[in-house]
């Protein structure tokens, strides 16, 4: 890539972050939620047409949460009795500060600052969630029913992955959970979850997904580049390039298609221009199980595997993983490293994860015959 | 050097059973170890050391034993880089 196209690749990006969508929305209860204030009035009530608006958000796949100064039996036994608990995910009620619990929530749902939306009835509470954190987008209380017509709050699309965004969470937490009782060492509790990776060549149905993930994932993504559907399906067309999606299943549940890999395909080499998963999987050694597959491809072709790699402020992580799977740096242009790998050594999969292929890069029938 | 080997090893019983493991085995090359624990060891090094890892430093080969982490904590460790 020249570094004009760079130059439109970066600016397609600041373009991205003007309009930066929403993923996750926190909101306050007292006031906020409900009418009133529990800890004066047991008997408060739902505000009219705060239920539509927290169920609308859970089917755009946009996450919700709680920051609330209350009781916390209290507090989620009201909601539990209004039967909208199941709809936050890691809910802070507690007397802190909500600028603590805003950080806490993205922490724990792993997800930038800038990607939350604070909604709260009082005024000084938004100046000091806003304060600590200015890139968090502050809402007043009145205007929550007016959201849902914001264009941070409409998603492009609305995926199978968005509309189970939060029940795939909620079985995160309940994974987590076990992990983190779990005592011994990481790799047999890998072992214990039954780990089943599927991954071929994308299809149209997997487009809309394809793109969310792009847009969507800035840690675990080697070049950052986000490409629309239309581009997408070109490329899914092009008989030189494979668009690899993959899925990740465990015992708990499946993740849905966390992985993407786009690969050009030239006569010497093949070069992988994408290679992105949700930082949902971090720790379960997908990109490893990808590039091994990709290694194992290039050398049943006979071709030398080279990766495209732009460096962002969070992205080191693939770059280690390149250079932890043998690829070598061989030249950097315009900001893009080239890493290549001979693909004469061909890994094996981790013992602790089934790999499965379908209408893989092998099996594509040869257009040109 | 071998204080380094020691605090190693005890990084690696994290994530892997070190029981069998000499100070001269492939952790990588034995099916030990995933991406995420590269991520996370070199994370730990250079907290733990205060040292930062360049992408030259980035070779299997500087991670792959217990032997060669201490080498290359051995060559980094109180080296003041130039500014």
């Amino acid at each position: 890539m020249s570094s004009d196209a760079l130059l439109v690749e970066l600016e397609k990006d600041r373009e991205e972050r003007r309009t930066k969508s929403v993923k996750v929305v926190v909101w306050d209860l007292d006031n906020t939620i409900w009418d009133g204030v529990l800890l004066e009035d047991e008997a408060v009530t739902l505000i009219p047409g705060v239920m539509n608006v927290i169920q609308e958000l859970d089917r755009r796949g946009i996450l919700q949460s709680i920051s609330s100064k209350n009781d916390h039996a209290t507090a989620m036994a009201k909601l539990g009795s209004f039967g909208i608990a199941e709809y936050f995910l890691y809910p802070q009620i507690n007397w802190g500060s909500k600028a603590v619990s805003v950080q806490a929530i993205a922490t724990a749902i792993n997800v930038g600052i800038d990607s939350i939306a604070f909604i709260d009835d009082q005024s000084y509470e938004r100046e000091e969630v806003a304060f600590s954190h200015p890139d968090v987008l502050c809402v007043d209380a009145i205007e929550f029913d007016a959201i849902l017509e914001r264009q941070e709050f409409i998603p492009r699309f609305i995926t199978d992955e968005s509309k189970g965004r939060r029940l795939m969470y909620l079985s995160d937490i309940q994974r987590n959970a076990v992990e983190a009782e779990y005592e011994g060492p990481k790799d047999d509790f890998l072992a214990t979850l039954g780990l089943k990776l599927t991954m071929g060549r994308a299809t149209e149905n997997d487009l809309q997904r394809a793109e969310e993930l792009t847009k969507r994932t800035h840690q675990l993504n080697t070049t950052g580049r986000t490409y629309n559907y239309d581009e997408l399906k070109a490329i899914m067309d092009s008989p030189d390039h494979d668009l690899l999606i993959a899925g990740l299943e465990d015992k708990f549940g499946a993740y849905g298609k966390i992985g993407l890999c786009l690969l050009e395909r030239a006569q010497e080499h093949w070069t992988v221009k994408l290679l992105l998963m949700s930082c949902r999987v971090m720790s379960r050694g997908v990109g490893t199980i990808i590039i091994n597959y990709l290694i194992s491809e290039a050398n049943k072709a006979g071709v030398r595997l080279r990766a495209e790699f732009i460096r962002t402020d969070r992205n080191r992580m693939m770059y280690i993983t390149y250079r932890f799977s043998n690829f070598e740096n061989v030249s950097e242009v315009g900001g893009i490293s080239i890493l290549e790998n001979d693909c004469r050594v061909v890994p094996d999969y981790p013992p602790y994860a089934s790999v499965h292929i379908v209408d893989g890069i092998g099996c594509r029938e040869d257009v040109f015959a | 050097m071998s204080e380094y080997k020691q605090i190693v090893r005890q990084f690696f019983s994290r994530f892997f059973r070190t029981d069998g493991l000499d100070d001269a085995d492939d952790v990588f090359a034995g099916g030990y170890v995933n991406s995420l624990f590269a991520i996370q060891l070199i994370a730990w090094l250079e907290k733990e050391f205060s040292i930062t890892i360049e992408d030259d430093d980035l070779q299997l080969t500087n991670f792959s034993t217990i032997n060669s982490i201490a080498q290359m904590l051995g060559r980094k460790v109180g080296v003041v880089v130039p500014a």
